[in-house]
């Protein structure tokens, strides 16, 4: 053997040993058989389709948390013109990202300007159109990207807190799509969603709000009806809980209207626990703490106030509309007739953060255990007959090279395999829709160099020349149908989302796995074959 | 062994006959589709709700069926699974259509459905888990808190293993629907353990196997992004090709593999076959096949313009497709004989998915002939007409910039 090629063959081993490493760690003693057999099926990571599970994809509404933001912007404005004493006729949030001044003093149009392009640099200020002395300010985009992105990130943030603290195994929170701002949420082996749907789902958005008008109404429409059909300045709607209804009863609806903006939110807590009620004998309260900054808010807020309501909203809902008694400096109670276990849950929502906007789910699937053994055991068996099938073929029709083509069809799938060890890819059906393209391919650049050399045998060149020029040309046709399909699977990947990606994914590897394995791996040992070959021999294919 | 060694076929004067028959399946295609108003989306596409429930002897539809309707379901399909490896499946499918926006409605259908199956069929117990959708982190969980066997504080390896071996007996021995936890004694489980498990796992003569719900806007989502994406890859090959060989190669392969999803979707659409997101990934593989195979006659027909400049281009054309035309056999009949099995053998799940691949092998390996070469000779054929150069036709005059 020339030392050419015995470097070429050190290194294809030295390939094949990484791959094992990686798929199998390494062998310590040759007792631990059943040590390499786990660590084999804890490197290839299922996906759920294939292993059963839980997947839920999430949409945050991101929408809501800039519209907070121009809220929390509307109330800033209000009272920077009232430091400076600037008068206007009405300060008006328009939609999510703009808001409207009305009829500002004329001498003053200055200075307000001035002092909003300075405080509020991420609004931009111009002329209402139509009005003389009115401006609209408007959120710069970069600024609502921002808010997105930071919603997007608190939301994913919050999530994996929650689901982690389920306790469940390998649970995945990962951001989903393009720019749709989804959340995908997987959970292996957990066959029920609900309970994960549940911590999820109750969001913890929760807002301490001034209760503006201390009865409840029984329908939106009478609320517009009490008050002319304008909602007082500054103030919003919000639905009271309704009343358990396991029966499906539609129980009284109750109407509140309270601040626009929250003396204290979710994001202000310290701590949240689950308390046996002392009112509500049987039923669990939640009760919380605030954070040190928060309760310096809440204290002379609560003073001024005694006597008012104050509501407790969560999600949207008003729990209880407590009356305030006194200064409250840092903690308080959520009263909502909660049992146990759901207490538990919403002391744990709460803990673990509000989530910065309400979810929607848009999809949810619930792969059982056994459907996903049923793919796996067909799918691999199916498998493993048909490469039966072409490796017998292989060996019948192209006789000792065939050998040679086995080697490289199975070398492809190890390199395979421990390229997704490696990487932490995840196996799913598609995933095997592109190993199976991936055997295709490895299958078809065999039969091109083999058809190549027999042509040259038939040309009668000799067996080394032969071999040769059938790689030389059959390389050009490789690689022309290897780009274009990597071309293919590269865009695959990039915009592609979920099933497609992981196809795409295991093609590119395979696909590059396979010009090593039916290229290089193939010549190096024809090309050793050949060395050991006497000069007149003929080449068995 | 050698099966074709000097074949001589006259492909391009068959190119009228390809291209009849392109139409033809084609035109069916298209019938089939226009007949049916569209396709045949699955969950994935259209949005929805599928409940795939096993039982442990054969179920009565009309019993499912009544249940529902008397929990006020409407607008669903019971679907029993058939398989050609498994003919009497105790499988139904209860699809639902998607009915509103909104996380109430997505939970809706589901919470009706499973209310349905145990109100009919023997119900579940307050505060317990239905064994047959637990997984094997769940009854461990309940093992080692209950602790049967007295292992102590080391228990968790000895229960996790405990487990998994009651797991894969109801998968495997009782196909996923386990009636009675006393079975479980034939799986190594003594009576402490069962009565553990019972203490929190209720069993019952049907398992939801697979739930599936999927809000209408992620499904047409979907269905734009699969487009999109498809449509992004198609471009991007067609640069590759025409950068390699010449526009008319890129487009011609292109145009072929457009053809050949086309022809796969109206068979789809012929067989009632569901368009799901497996089967979009099957379809991408069948792209990524027919391309290879057109390439493979392409790069001939470029290596073998070089060496016969006198000849016409449709010699040429004719004489790469019988030269590599014992490669293209092999290849497509060994992969060709590699889906099949998958098609026999592979499950409902890949029934369709596989279904695609074999479809798209057979057509993505006759397009190559018989639509990509036709049309780049068409194309050389229309132009040197067009041209008054008196070398028309002969190979001097196809230019090809690279080799």
């Amino acid at each position: 053997m020339s030392s050419n090629l015995k470097w070429k063959a050190v290194f294809i081993i030295a390939v094949i040993l990484v791959c094992f490493v990686g798929l199998i760690g390494i062998p310590d003693a040759p007792k631990s058989l059943a040590v390499l057999k786990s660590n084999f099926t804890n490197r290839i990571k299922l996906g759920l389709d294939l292993q059963g599970g839980t997947h839920l994809i999430l949409q945050v509404q991101v929408q809501e948390a800039v519209s907070q933001e121009t809220d929390q912007v509307l109330d800033n404005i209000t009272k920077a013109l009232r430091d400076k004493t600037i008068r206007y006729d009405e300060l008006r949030k328009l939609n999510d990202t703009q808001i409207l001044v009305h009829n500002i003093a004329p001498e003053q149009a200055g200075t307000a300007r001035n002092l909003i392009s300075d405080q509020f640099p991420d609004w931009d200020i111009t002329p209402a159109p139509g009005e003389p002395s009115g401006y609209l300010l408007t959120m710069k985009a970069s600024h609502i990207a921002d808010i997105q992105q930071r919603t997007m990130d608190q939301a994913e943030e919050t999530i994996r807190r929650r689901i982690d603290a389920l306790g469940l195994t390998e649970p995945l929170v990962a951001p989903y799509g393009q720019g749709e701002h989804e959340i995908i949420v997987e959970l292996p082996g957990e066959g029920d969603p609900n309970r994960a749907k549940s911590v999820i789902q109750a969001g913890g958005q929760l807002e301490l709000h001034l209760v503006v008008d201390s009865t409840p109404y029984s329908s939106e429409a009478a609320v517009m009806a009490a008050h002319g059909g304008v909602l007082p300045p500054n103030s919003q709607l919000v639905q009271g809980k309704s009343s358990a209804s396991a029966s499906g009863l539609q129980s009284a609806e109750s109407w509140y209207v309270v601040d626009r903006v929250p003396v204290v939110t979710g994001r202000d807590l310290r701590s949240a626990t689950a308390v046996r009620s002392t009112k509500n004998i049987g039923f669990f309260d939640v009760d919380f703490t605030l954070s040190t900054d928060a309760g310096r808010r809440f204290g002379p807020f609560t003073e001024q106030n005694i006597g008012k309501q104050l509501g407790i909203v969560l999600e949207h809902r008003l729990q209880t509309a407590p009356t305030i008694n006194g200064r409250i400096d840092d903690s308080g109670v959520i009263e909502g007739q909660f049992g146990e276990q759901e207490a538990n849950d919403l002391g744990l929502v709460l803990r673990s953060g509000a989530l910065p906007a309400s979810i929607k789910y848009l999809e949810e699937r619930t792969v059982g255990p056994s459907l996903g053994a049923d793919s796996i055991r067909h799918g691999v068996q199916a498998s493993i007959v048909s490469l039966l099938v072409v490796m017998i073929f292989m060996v019948v029709y192209y006789r000792l090279s065939g050998v040679n083509a086995i080697v490289a069809l199975i070398l492809n799938l190890i390199i395979l395999l421990a390229a997704l060890a490696y990487f932490g890819a995840v196996l799913t059906l598609p995933g095997i829709a592109g190993v199976i393209l991936t055997i295709g391919m490895g299958v078809d650049s065999n039969v091109l160099i083999f058809e190549r050399i027999r042509e040259e045998l038939r040309a009668s060149k000799a067996p080394v020349s032969a071999v040769d020029q059938g790689f030389k040309r059959a390389f050009l046709t490789i690689i022309d149908t290897h780009v274009t399909t990597v071309v293919s699977a590269l865009f695959l990947g990039l915009f592609g989302t979920g099933p497609v990606r992981g196809f795409a994914i295991t093609l590119v590897i395979g696909l590059l796995a396979n010009l090593f394995t039916s290229v290089y791996v193939s010549r190096v040992i024809f090309d050793w074959h050949l060395a050991e070959l006497p000069r007149e021999a003929e080449l068995s294919i | 062994m050698n099966f074709f060694k000097q074949v001589d076929l006259d492909w391009m004067g068959k190119a009228k006959f390809f291209f009849a028959l392109s139409f033809l399946l084609l035109a069916a295609g298209v019938a089939s589709i226009a007949a049916h108003h569209g396709l045949f989306y699955g969950i994935d596409f259209k949005g929805g709700t599928v409940v795939d429930v096993r039982f442990a002897t054969p179920p009565s539809v009309d019993t499912i069926r009544n249940g529902l309707t008397q929990q006020g379901v409407n607008n669903f399909t019971i679907v029993p699974v058939s398989d050609i490896s498994n003919p009497n499946s105790n499988e139904v499918l209860i699809n639902l259509e998607e009915k509103g926006e909104g996380s109430e409605a997505l939970d809706a259908g589901k919470t009706a459905i499973l209310n349905a199956l145990h109100a009919t069929l023997g119900s579940g117990e307050a505060g317990k888990q239905d064994f047959n959708a637990a997984g094997p982190s769940a009854i461990s969980d309940v093992l080692v808190r209950k602790d049967p066997l007295s292992l102590g504080a080391a228990a968790g390896d000895r229960y996790t293993q405990l487990a998994r071996q009651l797991v894969t007996f109801r998968d495997k021995n009782r196909g996923g629907v386990l009636t009675n936890l006393n079975d479980l004694s034939a799986a190594s489980a003594n009576a402490a353990t069962i009565a553990a498990l019972r203490d929190s796992f209720y069993t019952s003569n049907f398992a939801i196997v697979n739930v599936e719900i999927v809000g209408p806007k992620v499904g047409s989502e979907l269905r734009r992004q699969a487009v999109v994406v498809t449509l992004y890859a198609l471009g991007g090959m067609l640069v590759y090709i025409a950068f390699r060989f010449e526009w008319v190669y890129g487009a011609a392969a292109v145009l072929a593999v457009f053809h050949d999803v086309l022809i796969t979707l109206g068979l789809f659409s012929i067989f009632h076959f569901e368009i799901s997101l497996t089967v979009i990934a099957a379809l991408l593989t069948l792209v990524g096949y027919s391309m290879n195979d057109t390439i493979v006659i392409f790069d001939r027909i470029r290596e073998n313009m070089r060496l016969m400049r006198r000849e016409p281009f449709k010699a040429i054309v004719n004489r790469s497709i019988n030269q590599t035309l014992s490669r293209t056999i092999l290849t497509s009949g060994l992969t060709f004989l590699t889906v099949l099995v998958l098609f026999i053998m592979g499950g409902q799940v890949l029934r369709a998915f596989s279904f695609a691949l074999v479809v798209g092998i057979m057509v993505g390996t006759y397009s190559s002939f018989g639509i990509a070469a036709p049309l780049v000779v068409a194309w050389n054929q229309w132009r040197d007409q067009g041209a008054t150069s008196a070398v028309t036709g002969t190979a001097a005059g196809n230019k090809l910039r690279k080799t």
